[in-house]
């Protein structure tokens, strides 16, 4: 087998060092009933070019997203990524390394870690930042128990525009802690029912910007409501993109943003693995979830890097941990410090420009055509569109006779809301759409719905 | 001598030069580095960008007016720098990386290469489900992998990591009880010897944790285990590591699950080491009700330096109504993703999408590759190197548990009494000899552990040169060579740093040095 | 107005009907360097054993019990900026909290510092 270098003598002079006389003996403390005698019933070892073979055949029965026209947001992004992104993260060093415990062997991550806290606290406008977490949805819900536990309070109100899958992670990472968490059933527009309810209870307000439809909210009016009795404005995004061209959450009176930053530096890669981002003010740093690095010198004097407040931490703290979470999205969080450090602040507010622009044009072109109204009056690089018939139907009509990934139709994510939603189209455009892309999906979408 | 014809002299000069500081800092290959926010300017780009006229806003009024503070790099600048970075990392890819409970296995390139196929990783989670059959496909061959693996007869794919694979296990486990009205329920085992991970997800899911002993052979103490069963009406359940993680097989695990349901509980067993039973033992066959897996242990996807992980959860019919959303099913020759919990029993969704994909493809390609046959072997290879370590070092350190171990070999401290040398110390001194220190202090019943898991990566040479550098360490430790102990590593990029200094007044981000 | 001790290592000094707590030089000592302390806000009533603060070292987190009950009445907030005053003056300048004590009778069952010498010889 070519991953195993042992060879029957080594194995043979190994264990007579033992004094074992098989290597079955040394499995002796399982007890007999439990161990297996014969191979477990699935295939035997293959080659490399076997098993490539295999897995390019699989992938091949998928429609790629970059193989046509495609216009899906939702959460996940598709943006072009330059090559010395994933170059670089598959770099022996990045890629075969531990969790940083051992710094004067681990000054490569340890000084991407900084960096990365230090560019999400600046895009998102927070003092700080901690080293990632699994994705968006899982830094949501921590970040309404995070708030719980900054207020001693047990009650989170989470607003209509926010991603249902954020909505129904929030909830579940709730419900057996006793917190109450107080959904909202998606629907466009501003949400004022948010704030009902609002009390002395209340430890948070959780708002999408932009919201799942792809309106831009103004956060300040939560952010008042929230201060108002002492809760806390928890900001929540999914395109961080966003953030080179509208105004940052922290500019508008969060107390904690988080989101999804798999739009910078990381593929679709069908859902994961993303990285989740986290940052708050500094009073609430201690309360932070997850891992953080922090800068220290060495024994000569010299700047370094220290993973630090590990008390927090499962391993330090175990039932008292502000979280059971374990590892952090590491080279994740490589790629997207890659990635923005390549765009620097002139590339990010061109990018963002781009999308925008093209997201304009974009809804331009769709809102020509007969049963097509635009149901976001603003928005950055994703809208929602009202449509003539039923938007799952024509997505998939779409996508069979055109090879057109016209947008997400909002009732796959929002099952259990109400039928409303069901002639709703979320649409989202990037800069790696053509206007031959844009052409072809204006075609197909007048085809579906006449 | 030699001359070359120049008539310099081609032989090096051995001199006793003592190494001065250079001008630079750097030290030839070993170059420091600033920060991103040091040499970079909000200028500068390493992309550029197609033309692409303006349009009107409609971005609400909402308009960024602030700079950001963001700096950029070119793209010659941006690979300097993380390539420089890379080198102050070790990595599997250097050397010996042993450390215990970790499994820091070989990442084999061929599931990197097959992880970026466009069908995998140019595809967007809310495709239609038409156009991603490939994708169910391989989440559902790889499921019907784990279960054959495991003997188990489901798995919960969407756990992000082993941590989330725990809540996934608990957050089931609670269900079940609440469904049958057992509110009372509420006190989880979990014994001393447990990662940090098991009671922090106890209490997470709204259950108290209650330790249980180890014996004197480093396993669960059984007399202790059933004296808390007594009369006990509120017990949800046991988390146990099996093997556990003092790299022992719990030998009496068949009658700790007939204790645990007897006492209407459930059994979650932490999948942390299942590398160490993969082919040869099923978790299925020792009654447990739910493990998570790490593939990026047991499966050797790549640890990235902390992450990404994966943690599919494997659950036993009585927890399976409860399962989270998504999940795979085929119809047919058709797959289908259930993404809607309503009018069912399962708990809810943990996260939004599907699970680690990427993760999925680099461990089915793993699978495929050894097949059942080679990943017995892995197996097999994986418990010998720990034994052999553990029997090579025996002498000249301290074996915390005698008899044989499994997948890791545990030492702790004593061999170490009255030399002034601590196991952190000599982790260390290991540093400076080119090799990653163990896992120390940890698990905790053992004092000033350390752990050392080899891996079945190892070759027999490279474990040999292991050895001897360990046996030389120990040796010079007992014979009073503290000041090399005490200042290594001297070798590194940097020197032993100063944690006390960054948890007091915690710098955990770079600011301007205006403010 | 001399200072009694608990088995946890927390020590009380009595004045009038008010107390001054902190941690002992001997659990200073075994913490290592001290990097944080929580302390409670002013007005908080504990029962005797109640968790009254978190002293934290780089790699250990450990709760503070309250020697006897009653109502936080000043904190140390000096302590915020300088944790390290406990290893410097664990019986002084390193002080945690003052309480009003509820129930003085509670303050029979702690320890001397003859008593706790002993108890920490044992340990």
């Amino acid at each position: 087998m070519r991953y195993l270098p042992l060879n029957e003598n080594d194995r043979k002079a190994m264990l007579a060092k033992i004094g074992a006389p098989d290597v079955d003996a040394l499995f002796g403390d399982v007890p007999k009933s439990a161990r297996l005698t014969d191979l477990i019933d699935l295939p035997l070892r293959q080659t490399e070019s076997e098993v490539d073979s295999a897995l390019t055949q699989m992938a091949g029965k998928n429609r790629a997203a970059g193989s046509g026209p495609f216009f899906i947001g939702g959460g996940a992004y598709r943006h072009h990524i330059p090559a010395s992104v994933d170059h670089l993260i598959q770099r022996s060093e990045f890629l075969t390394a531990y969790t940083p415990y051992q710094p004067e062997i681990s000054q490569g991550t340890l000084q991407v870690l900084f960096e990365f806290q230090t560019q999400v606290a600046q895009l998102t406008g927070m003092d700080v930042a901690n080293a990632s977490m699994y994705d968006g949805s899982t830094a949501c819900a921590e970040a309404a128990l995070m708030a719980c536990r900054a207020t001693r309070r047990k009650k989170v109100h989470l607003a209509a525009g926010l991603h249902p899958h954020y909505r129904e992670t929030t909830k579940t990472q709730g419900k057996f802690q006793g917190i109450e968490v107080r959904p909202c059933r998606s629907r466009p527009g501003h949400d004022e029912n948010v704030m009902i309810g609002m009390d002395k209870d209340s430890a948070a307000i959780v708002v999408q910007s932009p919201n799942v439809f792809g309106e831009i909210v103004d956060l300040q009016p939560y952010a008042d409501a929230a201060h108002a009795v002492g809760a806390l404005l928890i900001a929540v995004f999914t395109e961080p993109l966003a953030f080179g061209a509208i105004k940052s959450p922290g500019e508008m009176g969060a107390d904690i943003v988080v989101g999804e930053g798999q739009s910078i530096g990381v593929g679709l890669n069908f859902g994961g693995p993303y990285l989740g981002l986290l940052a708050c003010r500094q009073k609430l740093v201690r309360q932070m979830p997850g891992r953080v690095c922090g800068q220290t010198v060495d024994a000569n004097g010299e700047r370094g890097f220290v993973l630090t407040l590990s008390t927090r931490e499962q391993h330090i703290r175990r039932e008292k941990a502000t979280s059971n979470i374990c590892t952090n999205s590491g080279l994740c969080t490589v790629a997207f410090s890659i990635h923005m450090t390549l765009l620097g602040e002139a590339g990010l507010r061109e990018l963002a420009r781009i999308n925008h622009a093209k997201a304009c044009q974009l809804a331009d072109m769709l809102t020509e055509i007969d049963g097509v109204e635009l149901v976001t009056d603003t928005f950055f690089n994703e809208f929602t569109l009202r449509l003539s018939k039923p938007a799952r139907a024509v997505t998939h009509h779409m996508v069979e006779k055109s090879n057109v990934l016209g947008g997400l139709a909002a009732s796959r994510l929002m099952a259990d809301d109400n039928k409303s939603q069901d002639d709703l189209l979320i649409v989202c455009a990037t800069e790696t759409n053509s206007e031959a892309d844009m052409t072809a999906f204006e075609a197909a979408l007048k085809e579906a719905l006449s | 001598m030699s001359m070359n014809r120049e008539g310099r002299s081609t032989a090096p000069v051995s001199t006793n030069v003592t190494t001065s500081p250079t001008v630079s800092g750097n030290k030839a290959l070993a170059q420091k580095e600033l920060l991103i926010f040091e040499v970079g300017t909000p200028r500068r780009t390493g992309v550029d960008f197609s033309d692409t006229p303006s349009r009107p806003s409609r971005l609400g009024g909402l308009e960024r007016t602030s700079d950001i503070g963001l700096p950029g790099l070119s793209e010659p600048e941006t690979l300097r720098h993380y390539v420089r970075l890379s080198q102050k990392n070790f990595a599997i890819d250097l050397g010996v990386y042993p450390l215990g409970s970790c499994t820091m296995k070989h990442n084999p390139r061929l599931n990197e290469k097959m992880a970026r196929l466009p069908g995998f990783a140019d595809v967007h989670p809310l495709q239609p489900q038409s156009t991603v059959q490939g994708a169910l496909e391989l989440i559902d061959t790889l499921a019907d992998w784990i279960c054959k693996l495991t003997g188990m007869p489901a798995v919960a794919m969407s756990p992000k990591a082993g941590a989330h694979g725990e809540l996934c296990g608990m957050m089931a486990i609670r269900a079940a009880l609440d469904a049958k009205g057992a509110a009372h329920k509420r006190r989880v085992l979990v014994p001393e010897s447990a990662h940090g991970t098991n009671p922090a997800t106890a209490v997470q899911c709204g259950f108290t944790v209650d330790e249980i002993p180890a014996t004197d052979g480093g396993r669960v103490d059984m007399a202790a285990l059933r004296l808390k069963l007594v009369d006990s009406d509120d017990i949800a359940g046991i988390m146990l590591t099996n093997p556990n993680t003092c790299g022992l097989f719990e030998t009496d695990i068949i009658e700790i699950a007939k204790l645990i349901h007897d006492a209407g509980g459930y059994f979650y067993c932490d999948g942390a080491n299942f590398n160490a039973l993969v082919g040869k033992v099923r978790p299925g066959d020792l009654g447990i009700d739910a493990m998570h897996l790490n593939l990026h242990k047991t499966f050797s996807t790549p640890h990235g330096g902390g992450g990404p992980g994966s943690g599919p959860t494997v659950l036993s019919d009585a927890l399976l109504p409860f399962a989270p959303v998504p999940y795979v099913v085929k119809q047919g020759e058709t797959y289908r993703l259930v993404e809607d919990a309503t009018g069912t029993q399962s708990f809810g969704r943990m996260t939004a999408f599907h699970g680690q994909m990427g993760m999925f493809v680099r461990a089915l390609s793993y699978m495929m590759s050894h097949g059942a046959d080679g990943l017995r072997q892995a197996t097999q290879d994986a418990v010998l190197n720990a034994n052999y370590v553990q029997a090579s070092l025996s002498d000249v350190m301290s074996v915390a548990f005698s008899g044989y171990c499994m997948h890791e070999a545990l030492f702790d401290d004593s061999f170490l009494k009255d030399t002034g040398v601590d196991t952190l110390d000599f982790a260390k001194a290991m540093i400076d000899e080119g090799y990653h220190p163990m896992t120390m202090y940890f698990p905790l019943v053992v004092h000033g552990a350390m752990l050392i898991e080899p891996t079945e990566s190892e070759s027999k040479g490279e474990l040999d040169r292991f050895i001897k550098v360990m046996r030389s360490l120990a040796s010079r430790a007992k014979n009073g060579e503290v000041a090399h102990f005490k200042a290594a590593p001297v070798h590194a990029p940097l020197r032993r740093l100063d944690e006390t200094r960054a948890a007091r007044k915690p710098i955990l981000r770079w600011r301007p040095e205006a403010e | 107005m001399t200072m009694k001790y608990t088995e946890d290592h927390e020590w009380i000094k009595v004045e009038g009907d008010s107390a001054t707590i902190g941690i002992s030089p001997y659990a200073a000592n075994a913490l290592g360097d001290v990097v944080f302390v929580e302390l409670p806000d002013i007005g908080t009533e504990f029962d005797k054993g109640d968790e009254a603060a978190v002293i934290e070292s780089v790699k250990a987190a450990s709760e503070v019990y309250a020697p006897v009950g009653g109502e936080v009445i000043a904190v140390n907030a000096a302590l915020e900026d300088a944790p390290e005053t406990v290893n410097a003056s664990a019986d002084g300048d390193g002080w945690f909290i003052k309480i009003k004590i509820k129930d003085a009778d509670e303050l029979d069952g702690l320890m001397d510092a003859d008593a706790y010498k002993a108890f920490c010889a044992e340990l």
